[in-house]
């Protein structure tokens, strides 16, 4: 749109509008560092103590890097699988030609579009049954289905864009499916793999529903069950430490998504079409 | 003519099966592992949900669940608190529903009127609480709602009370509202970004105000992604509780902030007499799950999303 002369009274607008996410994130900040804080206001002097929990377990939890390590897994086991599982499925859907192909892309729709969160219930039977309820692995593979269709949409739309003719070249040189998928296909669609595989680490890094349901021991607890079990210890609203963890546990979520901000912000403007 | 001979079209029809099925091999294997994901957590998921919604499976009868036909579905339909958490449902849908499309309008059409650079930064503020882990999320606005002297808002307004309880509802859209407008506004910002300039300089030259232009060439050309926006958002706020169980968990009181698809969960997973109603907390899911088919297909349909298949262009493979 064409910029027009008092642009600057709607940049005001935007910051006006978007005040209270500016006052949420720097109460988190402010409030890790200090003892008190009345409003976003430091009472008294700046402090590590909320930070302990770094080398001292809180209680009986386990300790912060268990946890740590266990989000990690999880996020990185859900992105990798969903890049894998949705890019085959991707490629065949939108480079191979059998009967059903249309089929199968209203099929991603439908899963795409349908809220898996309704089948929360019975999938507690499905991982009870598979042995893996109150596993990591249980909930990763829970989420990665979750995930997988706006994966499969998604790469369907970067490898539409690929060039026939250097598909059909390569496969008159000899060259198989297999070889095409891994050795041309999946380089030229690195920017959407980036995207997917971002987009799923930062759903299953920040996660709650699936853990808190699927998870029991505390030896596979996640970031998302150890903020919220200390939400309901705290009797005195220890904000600070609160604030402190919060801060903790979203600094790796804002690195990926800074490294991976170009990736999603194709994906937005590419991916739908619609 | 010779056995062999007579054989011949046999052979070759053979053949081409063979042929087919080695053509076929190849997509199969590809899509095998989404195959497997799709038929054990979505397909079996929903059978099992409306298994489960037949039984009188709870904590108590774990060992030997009985066959219950429709009673639960009964106990949902006649039960006295179904009206209010109906209408709960409808009014959290729609208001956030509201919110998240307005807000991300106006973001979208403020973001398109300033340079791109200082646009792009206000898409990645906003974009922050969608990053955010709920958990986190949900602590500062605990934070920010408490009594004097903690919370920002009672320090700002001079009335000291936790401002989620006092306004419960307001806090759910309002929380929800911040993170589900981002949707809209990338959708938005790109959909503007689109629209031809010419179309612009065009409107420029007439004299036409800047609310004119967004009246009459920004909005309808942003009929489609505004409708793909509602119907996706409608779908998916219908099956989500993720904000609400932190926030209020359906309270302050009873049922003042339930929406259906928290109630089936708490149903099924949390009980304050320790016994948990699958079957039932299934039965309250198994609305949910064929609304949301149904509503999927429709949304397939209406949106056309089958035109966007390519047909490929090597038939081997």
């Amino acid at each position: 749109m064409l910029r027009p002369k008092n642009w600057q009274l709607w940049l005001l607008l935007l910051l006006l509008l978007s005040l209270p996410i500016l006052g949420g994130y720097a109460w988190l900040v402010v409030s890790s560092f200090n003892q008190r804080v009345h409003g976003l206001v430091p009472v008294g002097t700046w402090s590590l103590e909320n930070w302990q929990f770094l080398w001292e377990r809180i209680g009986r939890r386990p300790p912060i890097w268990t946890v740590m390590i266990n989000t990690l897994l999880l996020a990185g086991g859900v992105a990798t699988l969903v890049v894998s599982v949705s890019s085959m499925a991707a490629y065949a859907i939108s480079r191979l030609h059998f009967p059903g192909r249309g089929v199968m892309l209203g099929l991603v729709l439908v899963l795409h579009a349908f809220p898996a969160v309704s089948l929360l219930i019975a999938s507690y039977y499905v991982l009870v049954v598979l042995g893996l309820f109150d596993s990591l692995l249980g909930v990763i593979l829970v989420m990665s289905a979750f995930l997988m269709p706006l994966g499969v949409w998604l790469l369907k739309g970067f490898f539409d864009g690929l060039s026939w003719e250097m598909e059909m070249a390569a496969l008159v040189d000899g060259a198989s499916r297999w070889t095409i998928f891994f050795k041309l296909a999946l380089p030229l669609v690195a920017p959407g793999l980036f995207a997917v595989a971002t987009f799923s680490f930062l759903v299953a890094w920040g996660e709650f529903i699936l853990p808190y349901t699927f998870i029991v021991s505390g030896r596979t607890w996640t970031f998302s069950i150890y903020l919220q079990s200390l939400i309901g210890d705290t009797e005195m609203a220890n904000y600070g430490r609160l604030g402190a963890v919060g801060l903790f546990y979203m600094l790796p979520a804002v690195a990926v998504f800074l490294l991976g901000q170009r990736y999603l912000l194709t994906m937005y403007s590419g991916g739908s079409k619609g | 003519m010779t056995p062999a001979s007579a054989s011949q079209p046999t052979a070759g029809a053979l053949a081409r099966v063979v042929r087919a099925g080695a053509a076929l091999r190849v997509p199969a294997l590809f899509l095998l592992p989404a195959a497997l994901v799709v038929a054990l957590f979505f397909v079996t998921p929903a059978v099992v949900t409306l298994y489960l919604s037949m039984t009188d499976l709870s904590a108590r009868t774990l060992s030997q669940p009985g066959f219950v036909g429709l009673a639960n579905y009964e106990y949902v339909l006649t039960s006295r608190w179904s009206p209010m958490i109906l209408a709960n449902t409808v009014r959290y849908v729609g208001l956030t529903l509201l919110f998240n499309v307005g807000m991300g309008l106006l973001l979208a059409i403020a973001i398109s009127f300033v340079p791109e650079r200082i646009g792009n930064g206000v898409r990645l503020l906003w974009l922050l609480p969608r990053i955010t882990s709920p958990v986190v999320y949900v602590v500062v606005w605990q934070a920010i709602m408490a009594r004097s002297p903690f919370g920002l808002v009672s320090e700002l307004t001079g009335t000291s009370q936790n401002w989620i309880n006092a306004f419960p509802w307001h806090a759910v859209i309002f929380a929800n509202g911040l993170i589900g407008a981002s949707f809209g506004m990338l959708i938005f910002t790109a959909a503007i970004r689109s629209i031809p300039t010419d179309l612009f300089h065009a409107s420029a030259v007439d004299g036409a105000t800047t609310w004119q232009t967004v009246r009459r060439i920004v909005l309808p050309l942003l009929r489609w992604p505004i409708m793909f926006v509602t119907a996706y958002q409608t779908l998916s706020l219908l099956a989500s509780f993720e904000y609400i169980l932190l926030l209020t968990n359906g309270g302050p009181g009873f049922y003042t902030t339930e929406v259906w698809s928290l109630w089936a969960y708490k149903e099924a997973f949390q009980s304050y007499v320790g016994n948990v109603e699958f079957g039932l907390g299934a039965a309250m899911a198994a609305f949910l799950v064929v609304t949301g088919i149904v509503a999927s297909l429709i949304y397939l349909r209406v949106f056309r999303f089958n035109e966007l298949l390519v047909t490929p262009k090597i038939e081997v493979n």
